[in-house]
């Protein structure tokens, strides 16, 4: 699974992406969380208050009940500031 | 069949009179056309704004967000740029362009796509000050009520 960060919790955590192979009870976007925040003190920092963090899969806008699986893209970021 | 949109994420700025034109061109159906030119502003001692943005992602969202335009309205076309990257004060950010036979189709979806746009692209503004010290852009709750009027 390929993980992408960007702005502060890129910041956080220290790296803009990574791949891992989360265990096999991480089935969601907040198992996912829950299981990256354990990772490093980056990564619970950037971790540290879900609500702030906004997740992507493959993509596309999820929420934390959204399903996760081998080979996804998932990426966490702020709520987004364009325009 | 609705407009097919124009979507282009770049560091470079762009030429509204050219993409102005390019809407334009070869066609006589167009009756009015509405622009949302956003501009980088120097607020607070304000030196410069970096723009980061989530490739692939952006380009779809923004390609879904004027889609969604030109289903809602009777568009001929319609252009979404957006930069990403060091942008100074005065530099043009982003650019919507819509074009159709009458000024209501025009103007709504212009509002509407900087409405969505800003809720709904993946992109993050930090500002660099002149003293040295940087921060993130924090998302206003005015823009997801901008945004939440044209829920359907």
């Amino acid at each position: 699974m390929k993980v992408l960060y960007f702005a502060w919790v890129r910041q956080k955590v220290g790296t803009a992406e990574e791949d891992v192979a989360p265990p096999e009870e991480v089935r969601d976007v907040a198992g996912l969380v829950g299981w990256l925040a354990g990772r490093s003190p980056g990564h619970a920092a950037a971790f540290a208050d879900p609500r702030q963090v906004r997740a992507a899969v493959n993509q596309d806008f999820a929420t934390p009940d959204h399903p996760v699986r081998a080979g996804d893209e998932v990426a966490f970021f702020p709520p987004v500031t364009g325009g | 069949m609705p407009a097919t949109p124009t979507i282009r994420v770049q560091a470079e700025p762009f030429d509204v009179g050219a993409e102005t034109a390019a809407l334009q061109a070869g066609r006589t159906d167009v009756g009015g056309l509405a622009s949302f030119l956003g501009i980088c502003r120097a607020d607070g001692g304000l030196a410069a704004m970096v723009l980061e943005h989530y490739p692939g992602m952006t380009e779809r969202a923004l390609t879904r967000i004027a889609e969604e335009a030109c289903a809602r309205w009777p568009l001929t076309g319609c252009t979404v740029i957006h930069r990403h990257g060091r942008l100074l004060p005065g530099d043009p950010i982003v650019l919507v362009l819509t074009a159709s036979a009458h000024r209501v189709a025009a103007l709504e979806s212009c509002a509407f796509l900087i409405d969505w746009l800003k809720t709904k692209a993946p992109f993050w503004k930090r500002e660099e000050f002149a003293g040295g010290g940087a921060r993130w852009v924090e998302a206003k709750a005015e823009d997801d009520e901008a945004a939440a009027r044209w829920a359907r």
